[in-house]
């Protein structure tokens, strides 16, 4: 890239940083800025009321959820390193990058952005949305405007039509197969300017 | 040593004594005397015209220098937005994620994808939200010598550091007390002749008088902060008996609008400096102050309004219908008071340049004595008013929808975007019902077509 600019300078790691989330260094630089402002006591690191003043992701149905797949077990804590780790997932897929055998999965391929929309369901980290899970995420999407019998039936139809082994659960390969025809790059990526 | 000393004293005194006398001749010529008729001699414009050469420069000696060090110059966007937002409702997204699936139309059953799009609108909020953007000060795109508009601008040479440490002379060292001096002699000119014409008997003399005074004294102000501004559509000047409704950036706000025009200011009472010159100012016009306790009684508010605005003989009433200052780039949503009492809306739009001097007001950042000292410090207050022509409310129109018209026609006028965000946000939570409103356009979607199935 041969540019570079005092701010970056201030990141630790952060030439790891860009290789592991293929963000650019403007990208870094814009995305320092707002975990700055969203860190308005200037601690260095984020905490679950902080993302809780912003007010669109307060208006979110499943604003909680996301919010927690910020913070791993057991932290409390969120730093510039994990907020722009996770802020990868929504990078749109890189087509032309080289499949090199040995390297990990970028954090924006398909199969990473699934993984991520299944821990917003399985809140338990099992490996599994259970009936109860499904239940609790379509009452957070609707939240008092059906009744539970309509909440039932719709999880109901939902385990049914996707789970495959009967256990009366949803594992990650079945959730991948049910979402198979979906573009999920295109739904579940953000368009970064420059 | 005595008679040593004399000679030089007399000398040191007459000395001060005539560049007193210089200083406030020139004072009183340039800048109070054509205050007081209401004329300028542009020295002003010319001020501003050199400043935009000089920023220029600066700029151009940034880009120059980053260049020659292969760096990346860092040039913010002037929209300050990371990311583009698609603007698709939650009705065509949910089509769309379900075109690939095996049941093309929306037939009311749930699929595991409806999440994605909350998913996605949740982390684009996280990334970059409008409200937020709202309360922070814009950023420049090219730096103007001021330390505190100075984000991520490097490769300041030597030339560029030894004309900003000429900056900082002159504007603590020159401007800032003349611009001290201005506005003592300005506010003490409000209280002292206010009072004054107070003892007047009511008539058209005292108005006259009132009005004369009142302009006056807000010119001197606007000097004392090296205001220039610009005026477009004098001829929709709002007229007595109305509402005069602006956009709200900051304090000095009520100043700008008050040297072209009289009007009667609401408020609530103040304490201290503030509500000396309050309870001065009442004497000489009816301006509007409410009690503490007062302002808690939306009735009591409306009814002192609206009795205000029946006399024709009363100025128009100045309000700023967004409740908070808001950062210049955007108009938030306005509370409908105002626009519920049934008399003509005279809307006026201001926007600020901040290439000389950021006027947004954080009062979370700072309070008033450093925001004041801040403006006094800076190069220059530039904006523009434009005063649009008069609304009225329209059969069938509720407040709500009248204020959103003017809003809108605000909002257009000064360039700014339109938000129905509550500028009450800055502070407060977000009320339940918003995410109750994501809830119930979710669920018509999925139950309301399977009552449907269900009864067919």
């Amino acid at each position: 890239m041969g540019s570079t600019n005092s701010t970056l300078l201030k990141i630790p790691n952060v030439e790891v940083l860009m290789q592991e989330t293929g963000f650019s260094p403007a990208h870094i630089i814009r995305l320092h800025d707002r975990f700055k402002a969203l860190d308005k006591e200037g601690r260095g690191h984020l905490c679950p009321h902080d993302f809780g003043a912003i007010k669109e992701l307060a208006m979110n149905p499943i604003g909680d959820r996301i919010i927690g797949a910020f913070f791993s077990p057991g932290k409390e804590t969120v730093d510039f390193h994990t907020f722009v780790k996770i802020l990868a997932h929504f990078r749109p897929v890189d087509k032309d990058r080289p499949k090199e055998p040995n390297s990990p999965e970028p954090i924006n391929s398909r199969s990473n952005k699934l993984k991520f929309a299944f821990q917003l369901y399985d809140q338990d980290k099992d490996g599994k949305i259970s009936r109860d899970e499904l239940l609790q995420v379509l009452r957070a999407m609707l939240g008092m405007q059906v009744t539970d019998e309509q909440l039932e039936s719709i999880a109901d139809r939902t385990i049914q039509e996707a789970d495959l082994d009967r256990d009366d659960a949803i594992s990650f390969e079945e959730f991948r197969k049910s979402l198979e025809k979906i573009n999920i790059d295109h739904k579940m990526s953000i368009r970064f300017l420059r | 040593m005595g008679p040593f000393m004399s000679p030089f004293n007399n000398l040191l005194c007459m000395l001060l004594g005539i560049s007193f006398t210089v200083w406030f001749t020139l004072l009183l010529v340039f800048i109070i005397v054509p205050a007081i008729f209401g004329v300028s001699f542009g020295i002003r414009r010319l001020y501003m015209k050199t400043l935009l050469k000089v920023f220029e420069w600066a700029t151009m000696r940034m880009e120059r220098g980053a260049k020659e060090k292969n760096h990346l110059l860092y040039k913010p966007c002037s929209l300050n937005s990371i990311i583009a937002k698609e603007s698709t409702s939650l009705e065509e997204e949910l089509k769309d994620i379900r075109r690939n699936c095996s049941s093309p139309e929306l037939d009311g059953s749930f699929d595991m994808s409806d999440a994605f799009y909350f998913c996605r609108r949740g982390i684009e909020s996280i990334v970059d939200d409008e409200v937020t953007k709202c309360f922070t000060a814009e950023e420049l795109e090219s730096w103007n010598l001021l330390t505190r508009s100075n984000y991520n601008f490097n490769h300041i040479s030597s030339r560029l550091t030894v004309l900003w440490g000429l900056g900082v002379v002159i504007r603590y060292g020159f401007l800032l007390p003349l611009r001290l001096t201005l506005a003592i002699t300005g506010v003490g000119l409000l209280v002292v002749l206010t009072a004054m014409i107070g003892f007047l008997p009511n008539g058209r003399m005292k108005n006259f008088l009132s009005e004369k005074v009142h302009l006056m004294c807000y010119r001197i102000c606007v000097r004392a902060l090296t205001a220039i501004i610009t005026y477009h559509h004098s001829e929709n000047k709002p007229k007595n008996g109305g509402i005069c409704v602006a956009n709200h950036t900051s304090p000095i706000d009520v100043i700008i609008l008050a040297s072209d025009g009289c009007y009667a200011m609401v408020g609530q009472i103040h304490g201290g400096l503030m509500g000396l010159i309050q309870r001065s100012m009442v004497k000489a016009c009816p301006h509007i102050w409410f009690e503490r306790s007062e302002v808690k009684d939306r009735h009591l508010v409306a009814k002192r309004l609206s009795d205000h605005v029946k006399d024709k003989s009363k100025l128009p009433i100045l309000i700023f219908p967004e409740g908070t200052c808001i950062n210049n780039t955007s108009v938030m949503m306005f509370k409908k008071g105002s626009f519920e009492i049934g008399s003509t809306v005279y809307p006026v739009a201001i926007k600020y340049d901040p290439r000389f001097g950021e006027a947004f007001w954080n009062s979370s950042q700072f309070g008033m004595m450093n925001y004041l000292l801040r403006m006094m410090s800076s190069w220059a207050i530039v904006c523009s008013v434009w005063y649009l022509p008069p609304m009225i409310r329209q059969e069938g129109e509720d407040a709500m929808q009248f204020a959103n018209r003017v809003k809108a026609a605000i909002a257009r006028q000064g360039g700014l975007v339109d938000l129905l965000w509550d500028g009450g946000l800055k502070r407060g939570k977000v009320k339940d019902t918003f995410k109750e409103e994501q809830q119930k356009l979710y669920s018509k979607i999925l139950v309301g077509t399977q009552e449907v199935r269900s009864r067919s």
